[in-house]
């Protein structure tokens, strides 16, 4: 236990976390989105998958990261349509259609990835870029200032979220079709409008969750690459009280909780792998224990609007 | 009493939509076929007849159905009380650990003490899988999508360290080789062979039993009449003097007990120890039946053989044509879309005739 104890060590667990929280802070803000319009989609696992997948596939064979995140943005566009007409036109039972997306992403990404690809293979993804003088701050430096740039996009986008859902337009039209979507039509907001353009927003910023594993963190595409991390992010929003910050808090927990794990591993401290690997679920579970906090919760959440039914 | 008269407008559109669903979802995956310069024709075929062209396709088939069947069966019990039970892989996991654990501890008890017992361990294992989330969500309002996920990883995380430890087989270790796998089960716990050589085994009989005894529970007693209102409507059942919560966390309890004993079925029945990606995604899949089976044990059975087949089939698939079984995931995900969004019309037709019969009743 010596060795965990020391700077060098817990700087590395900090900075680990920060690269590990950056596709949760993507999918859970934008499923925050999604959610405070009231629509739940449990399918993020399954776009980031899907635009994991597009992501490695165009960047490997086109050489441009900026080509293969575009790729992953219009994958997360295109999923995000297809549940936002099931979901709301078609008004499906959100928690079925949502796993009817996971499985469509899980099964079609690992289809193409055996068909186009077939063996593991690496990309240079996106490298660190250090800022001019924070970087060589003491100790937060490294920690905060010397990462990706899709992982600076993720912590901006929390403040950013924060102002798009509190300070303007549209983040009230949001909550009005969240909270009472008969009272919002009422006045003339089109439910269904707005429900598709959260739920979009949301599944265009899961896909680049799925970028940020495939060309920034990890570089590589495998089957099943998320492992469930779309749902935990799903999770993350309960947790978040749907709050943008409440998500950051949230993502950061689970990712130290992760990143505690990994480096336990990596320094051989005598525990099980699985039993380490377990802790962030045990913890996500405690977590929502602690906050299922019903009073935030968007009134009409997991509700389709039907007009001339309350 | 006058017998309430069988709807057949209703088990019509009940059949008609699932059957629908399942044909436009086949029909997307000609597209992607086509898209990978697979002839859909060949693909289909090749996939038909593996789990539909042979007695040993036919048999592997119902094999497959089996834990469907199952986990099926308490996801209808589960859905019907509108609880959404994801942790249909996690209770499989942990029934499937009893399943090798109750074998191998009491190597020594005779077959027809075994059997039952480790049955019944494996039922609780999955129930007290199902009870957490399920405690979770009557008391402090967890929603148990997300626990049951969660519940999913931690399952699978304590099979690995059962296997790492206790329960890896000591010939491997012996060997060197340290397989990720138990030791083989004593002979005397595996289910009968119903068919040799093929691997249609006795679970197959238990899963009918147990889907016709989730049918008598939803459609026959108290209980179920219970879970059904709480269900279609939790603040009418709670005015009523039903207790919301309690069959909430029964039914989310009852669904992981079906899974759990699932999971100890496919132990004992077919794989005669306990190994890594033991699963195959059947909670999942189990989902996918049980809403094409129409929420109901009886509508379940069909549907659980058909998606077994599939399962069969997008193995053989992949061999003969080399299309990945992947495909079939993708499948299955699009007749979710289809089927969940065409509730809307079922939905709709029903009112629709609803109006009219009243119509009808005032003339």
């Amino acid at each position: 236990m010596k060795g965990l104890l020391s700077w060098n060590v817990l700087s590395g667990i900090l900075n680990t976390m920060i690269g590990l929280a950056t596709p949760f802070l993507f999918a859970a803000l934008g499923e925050t989105f999604a959610q405070t319009a009231g629509v739940v989609n449990l399918g993020v696992d399954g776009i980031m998958l899907l635009s994991a997948f597009a992501a490695f596939y165009v960047t490997l064979s086109s050489g441009s990261l900026a080509l293969g995140l575009l790729a992953a943005l219009l994958v997360g566009l295109a999923m995000g349509l297809l549940m936002s007409f099931v979901s709301v036109t078609l008004k499906a039972e959100q928690g079925v259609s949502g796993i009817g997306l996971y499985m469509f992403g899980l099964g079609m990404s690992s289809l193409l990835f055996k068909v186009l690809i077939g063996t593991v293979k690496t990309v240079d993804g996106f490298k660190p870029i250090a800022i001019p003088l924070l970087s060589n701050l003491p100790f937060v430096g490294p920690i905060l200032f010397r990462a990706n740039i899709l992982t600076y996009c993720a912590f901006l986008l929390v403040p950013a979220s924060w102002w798009l859902l509190e300070k303007t337009n549209l983040g009230l039209k949001l909550k009005a079709v969240g909270q009472n979507p008969a009272a919002a039509d009422s006045v003339g907001i089109s439910v269904s409008r707005v429900r598709y353009l959260a739920v979009c927003m949301g599944a265009v910023l899961a896909g680049a969750a799925g970028a940020s594993l495939s060309i920034a963190q990890l570089n590589l595409f495998q089957d099943n690459l998320t492992a469930g991390q779309g749902f935990i992010a799903v999770a993350l929003v309960y947790f978040g009280g749907w709050r943008p910050v409440g998500v950051l808090a949230g993502a950061l927990l689970f990712s130290v909780a992760n990143s505690f794990q990994l480096w336990v591993q990596v320094l051989g401290v005598k525990v099980p792998s699985s039993l380490a690997v377990m802790l962030p679920y045990v913890l996500t579970i405690l977590a929502l224990t602690v906050t299922a906090n019903r009073a935030r919760q968007p009134a009409a959440l997991n509700k389709p609007f039907e007009r001339g039914e309350s | 009493m006058k017998r309430p008269e069988l709807d057949w407008g209703k088990i019509a559109l009940n059949v008609l939509l699932p059957v629908a669903g399942v044909i436009a979802a086949l029909c997307v995956g000609a597209v992607m076929l086509l898209a990978l310069k697979v002839n859909p024709i060949t693909a289909y075929s090749a996939l038909f007849n593996g789990a539909m062209g042979s007695t040993f396709g036919l048999t592997q088939t119902l094999v497959k159905a089996t834990p469907l069947l199952l986990v099926g069966s308490g996801i209808c019990i589960a859905f019907r009380a509108n609880v959404i039970n994801i942790g249909g892989e996690g209770q499989i996991i942990v029934g499937a650990l009893m399943g090798a654990w109750v074998p191998l501890t009491f190597h020594y008890w005779p077959g027809w003490a075994l059997i039952p017992a480790t049955c019944v361990m494996g039922f609780l294992a999955g129930a007290a899988w199902g009870f957490i989330p399920g405690i979770l969500k009557a008391r402090l309002r967890v929603n148990e999508i997300l626990s049951t996920i969660m519940m999913n990883a931690i399952a699978l995380q304590l099979m690995n360290l059962l296997l790492q430890g206790p329960l890896m087989d000591p010939e491997g270790i012996a060997r060197g080789t340290f397989l990720a796998q138990s030791a083989q089960l004593p002979k005397q716990a595996w289910l009968a062979r119903l068919l040799p050589p093929t691997l249609l085994h006795s679970g197959a009989i238990i899963a009918v039993v147990l889907a016709l005894l989730a049918y008598i529970l939803l459609w026959k007693t108290t209980i179920g009449y219970s879970i059904r209102a709480v269900g279609l409507n939790p603040s009418a059942s709670r005015y009523s003097g039903i207790r919301v919560p309690f069959y909430e966390a029964l039914s989310l309890t009852l669904a992981g007990g079906f899974s759990g004993l699932a999971g100890a079925i496919e132990v004992i029945g077919v794989q005669h120890r306990l190994m890594d990606g033991l699963t195959s995604g059947y909670g999942f899949t189990g989902i996918v039946a049980a809403l094409l089976g129409g929420l109901h044990p009886l509508g379940l059975i069909p549907a659980s053989v058909v998606f077994g087949g599939l399962l069969v089939g997008a193995d053989k698939m992949q061999r003969a044509v080399q299309v990945p079984s992947s495909l079939v995931t993708a499948i299955l995900g699009i007749i979710v879309l289809f089927v969940s969004g065409a509730a809307l019309w079922s939905r709709r037709w029903s009112a629709k005739r609803l109006a009219r019969q009243r119509l009808g009743g005032g003339a």
